[in-house]
């Protein structure tokens, strides 16, 4: 659907202004319920048993003296769960391990018991035997040909022959020639970063509450930035249909990119299935950090030529990143961002996915692009420096507009960065002396943006009220920003509109709340269900007064 | 007493900002929890022969509201006001600090810098024992199994005299020390050091009294000669690790950053010119 | 092993409940007596999520064992407002956006509270020191200083 492309000056009565948001009391009494505020009748608590080796194969598992003891009501390992589609292999292999574990924290089995003191005692009772292997954690380390080896045939044609298996893939992208670039520059930077694996931190562990009976319908309540990649994946791991397995989104504690996987849930279900009761299951803060999805850890190395004038003449990137212990690390990500913010001639980027022995990487705001821009801004900062040039001219100077190629491919349509630039040179910030101790700098970031796939349903009620169903976890206000879409199209005051997120019972797929799509993909949504709701509403009034629809005002 | 002497793998609980962390990633797993607070006195900060005797149970916070203390002792309330965050400082206690006996526990230099002593109960009667003979080694004390602190006695303060706490973290609060320095010392009337006590802590396996930095000022005006002596002595004496907090030299160099800032406050405390 | 009995007041109400030896006072109150307000964010007392006074004492709930809440007045955030009317810190974090997820909340007000009751007017940096034990991921805590700052303000204004 195309936007209004005229652009013209609204005067709007809703957006603009500062509604108290719609969640403001529930939060600021405690009556919010997020992921471990989950009751049900029944309930029992569920656990994980998770690996002390990073690198172990794991040689058989006896369950049998947790299956006795009193007060346990479910035991599950790998063994319980059947094979899955190829793209769902790696996420179930990280909720629950296969042969190896991979990780220190990989979970190996799990149980379900009416109490946490049962259900710890349960696990202690759970022997495995594992035999441990060497293991790495180093994304360079794990490159090298000696290097201990996680899976074999898994690397893609990408990568050249005689690589370790570790490495997964290799992209490439850019344009020009940049040796010829260089040999141009009046001074070439050639530096090398690494960046750590560090987690998102949402102060909210993972949480959820599962049920499922025998005839395969299942309920799921969760902490997540998306329940229906939640649905989608957890029945394709536990062989459901989609439409049986209706998950709600609870509120959420922070995600940051952390809560756009699973780690818990599918576990949750199947212990929930095996028991016939409802399970809950909450990581404490060591499992957050041990088993949930940190960001990537990074060896980049960049090499720019810049000419004493300023300009760029070319710029070159290698990133090293592993994901954990399964591939898709966000390299690629990185590998286009880097450069993106500049207009230049000669440019390349390497991407190497690696894997190692650490927990399965998720994303952390902008996945794989924080850390290509911490490189290269670093080593343009030092050679404009190093020519005693202002940063942020530098950045002007060199800056991608309208027009330019991107480093990763695409042509720019009109994009704001020069004038995001200019506004901060024209910022009191910029210019206000530095006192002791002070100092102050200029970086450039890229990052993309999507659409994804987006159900709103608008309904409107008997009192002429209005409540507005849609499927994206609200981290941070957005149920106030559709109600405020919503209000403003249809000509009603916000009080009068109520907006929620539905079950996945509700609506059709919705992509996640990720890469910062909601307030504009929903919102694009929101605004078109209430256009549609008038064009009905006018529609019927035509009918009402026998008239033609388009008299309607 | 009896209920620790007859169970073995009992446990003191008294502030549990420690134990219940253990409790929870299952360190220990004792038999029996012990909580002392209830005992008489525990909970109390009673004047005692010109000096305070603490309950073993006294939180950081009740002894930061105490006025009698912090007017006598302000580099021991200070350094317990130190410990963790405001909610921790609610239930924390320095008997426990000292019995945790972590290489970076904040009350310990102040403690020992005071000249602190502890009464220890247990099945053999009761015992008093200088805090700096308390810890052993990183998470190990002289206790024996059955014995408890029961409180901890500050001396009188003796005329012209003051403390001071100061320590170094990588943030501005909820940290752990890279270095924590406890510094008492008294002056004459001429304003020069007439007794001192130095203590380092989080730059070894347990506190360090440092009697060559007490020599360094001992007899002499706090000028920047003797800061620095002061200074240099603790770098020396210093038997730092490196870790992610800070390297071997940076904590040297902190030592004596911080001994000499608080041996500042300290003499300015003493002369009455500041609380 | 028996549970202990306790008896208690919570939010000014008498309370008994069961408690295993080794549940924390967090447990007992978010799992057997059903107030999920206060927060578990890490269980070791770093974040404050699970703030809450006793005997009129900030104490994190995490760090304290059920059993040890015996013949104690527990406040926590939901005897916070008086029926439908919130506290003026609750209204003041709401007017100014002074929370995001809303995880950390709690906690910050439970805290932010006992505050300004021993303190009516704290400087920025009073009020920044005292709530170092709440940690939030969302903010970046300028909204929440300014708030509790406002809140002092007007509150000393009314009195």
């Amino acid at each position: 659907m195309a936007l209004d492309d005229t652009k013209k000056a609204q005067q709007f009565k809703v957006i603009g202004t500062r509604p108290d948001r719609p969640d403001g009391i529930d939060k600021v009494t405690g009556r919010a319920r997020f992921g471990a505020d989950m009751v049900l009748p029944g309930m029992l608590t569920g656990r994980i048993l998770r690996s002390p080796h990073a690198h172990a194969r794991i040689r058989s598992i006896d369950t049998s003296k947790a299956e006795a003891l009193s007060g346990v009501k479910a035991v599950v390992t790998r063994a319980d769960f059947d094979d899955v589609p190829e793209d769902m292999a790696d996420i179930l292999d990280n909720c629950m391990a296969g042969t190896k574990a991979l990780y220190d924290g990989h979970a190996v089995a799990a149980v379900a018991a009416n109490s946490s003191a049962v259900a710890r005692k349960a696990l202690k009772l759970i022997e495995v035997d594992y035999e441990v292997l060497p293991h790495v954690t180093d994304v360079d380390e794990a490159m090298q040909p000696d290097a201990p080896v996680l899976h074999e045939g898994c690397q893609q044609e990408t990568v050249p022959e005689g690589m370790s298996p570790n490495v997964i893939a290799r992209s490439e992208f850019g344009h020009g020639d940049v040796e010829a670039g260089l040999a141009q520059a009046d001074r070439v930077v050639k530096r090398t970063f690494r960046t750590a694996a560090t987690h998102q931190g949402y102060i909210e562990p993972h949480a959820c509450v599962a049920t499922m009976s025998a005839d395969g319908q299942g309920d799921l309540w969760v902490c997540t930035q998306g329940h229906y990649m939640v649905r989608n994946t957890c029945a394709a791991i536990l062989g459901l249909e989609q439409g049986q397995l209706r998950v709600t989104a609870s509120e959420i504690g922070g995600g940051f990119g952390g809560k756009t996987a699973v780690f818990l849930e599918p576990v949750a279900l199947m212990l929930a299935r095996k028991s016939g009761r409802p399970v809950k299951m909450v990581m404490s803060r060591s499992e957050v950090l041990r088993a949930s999805g940190p960001t990537s850890s990074t060896s980049i190395d960049v090499k720019i030529g810049m000419t004493k004038e300023g300009r760029i003449t070319a710029g070159m990137a290698e990133l090293r990143y592993q994901g954990g212990a399964w591939p898709g690390s966000p390299v690629d990500m990185g590998a286009m961002s880097a450069f993106a913010p500049y207009d230049l001639e000669n440019v390349k980027t390497i991407g190497w996915d690696v894997v190692t022995n650490r927990p399965k990487a998720a994303a952390y705001r902008a996945p794989g692009a924080p850390m290509a821009a911490f490189a290269v801004e670093s080593a343009v900062d030092e050679l404009a420096r190093g020519f005693c040039l202002d940063p942020l001219e530098v950045r002007l100077m060199n800056g991608a507009d309208e027009g330019t190629r991107a480093s990763y491919g695409p042509t720019y349509p009109a994009i704001g960065l020069k004038a995001t630039l200019e506004a901060a040179k024209a910022h009191p910030h910029w210019s206000a002396p530095l006192g002791e101790n002070q100092g102050r700098g200029v970086a450039c970031g890229f990052w993309f943006n999507f659409g994804g796939d987006t159900c709103v349903s608008l309904n409107i009620t008997p009192d002429g009220t209005v409540t507005v169903s849609e499927g994206n976890p609200d981290i941070g206000g957005s149920r106030a920003s559709m109600t405020m879409m919503a209000a403003e199209e249809l000509g009603i005051p916000y009080e009068q509109v109520r907006t929620i997120i539905a079950d996945t019972g509700s609506l059709g797929q919705n992509e996640v709340t990720d890469g910062s799509r909601v307030t504009f993909a929903v919102g694009l949504a929101t605004i078109e269900a209430a256009r549609a709701a008038k064009r009905e509403m006018c529609r019927r009034a035509a009918l009402v007064w026998g008239i033609d629809e388009d008299a309607v005002d | 007493m009896a209920l620790l002497a007859g169970q073995t793998g009992a446990h003191v609980l008294a502030g549990g900002t420690d134990l219940l962390v253990k409790l929870r990633s299952e360190m220990i797993e004792p038999e029996m929890i012990v909580d002392i607070k209830r005992i008489d006195g525990m909970r109390a900060i009673v004047p005692e022969a010109g000096g305070w005797r603490i309950g073993a149970g006294v939180s950081g916070a009740e002894m930061g509201e105490h006025a009698g203390l912090c007017a006598d002792w302000p580099g021991v309330v200070e350094a317990a006001g130190l410990i963790g965050s405001t909610q921790v400082q609610g239930r924390a206690t320095i008997a426990g600090n000292l019995c945790n006996a972590l290489p970076a526990a904040d009350s310990v230099p102040a403690m020992v810098a005071a000249n602190a002593v502890v009464r220890i109960i247990g099945p053999k009667g009761a015992r008093e024992l200088p805090a700096i003979d308390v810890p052993q080694g990183p998470g190990k004390t002289v206790l024996e199994p059955g014995e408890f602190v029961a409180s901890v006695f500050l001396p009188p303060r003796a005329a012209r005299s003051a403390d001071c706490y100061l320590r170094f973290i990588p943030r501005s609060e909820m940290d752990i020390a890279v270095v924590g320095c406890g510094l008492w010392l008294a002056l004459d009337d001429a304003d020069r050091v007439t007794e001192a006590r130095v203590a380092l802590g989080a730059v070894g396996p347990k506190v360090m009294l440092v009697a060559e930095a007490a020599g360094a000022i001992i007899g002499r005006s706090l000028d920047d000669a003797a800061l620095a002596d002061l200074a240099a002595a603790c770098s020396r004496a210093a038997t730092p690790m490196d870790d992610k907090r800070g390297t071997v030299d940076f904590r040297r160099h902190v030592s004596g950053v911080l001994a000499r800032r608080a041996a500042e406050i300290a003499a300015g405390r003493a002369k009455g010119e500041t609380a | 092993m028996s549970q202990i009995h306790v008896t208690s007041r919570i939010n000014g109400d008498a309370t008994e409940f069961l408690c295993d030896a080794d549940e924390t006072l967090m447990d007992v109150l978010r799992d057997r007596l059903g107030l999920t307000g206060t927060k578990e964010g890490c269980g070791t007392g770093d974040c404050g999520a699970c703030t809450v006074a006793v005997d009129g004492r900030l104490v994190c709930s995490c760090l304290m064992l059920g059993a040890e809440a015996e013949g104690r007045n527990v406040a926590t955030i939901e005897g916070m407002a008086t029926g439908d009317q919130l506290h003026p810190l609750q209204q003041k974090f709401i007017e100014m956006a002074a929370l995001q997820c809303g995880i950390c909340t709690p906690g910050i007000l439970v805290a932010a509270k006992s505050l300004l009751e021993r303190n009516p007017d704290p400087s920025e940096e009073e009020v920044r020191y005292w709530l170092a034990g709440n940690l939030c991921r969302c903010t970046g805590y300028d909204k929440i200083i300014r708030a509790v700052m406002e809140t002092a303000a007007d509150m000393r204004r009314a009195s």
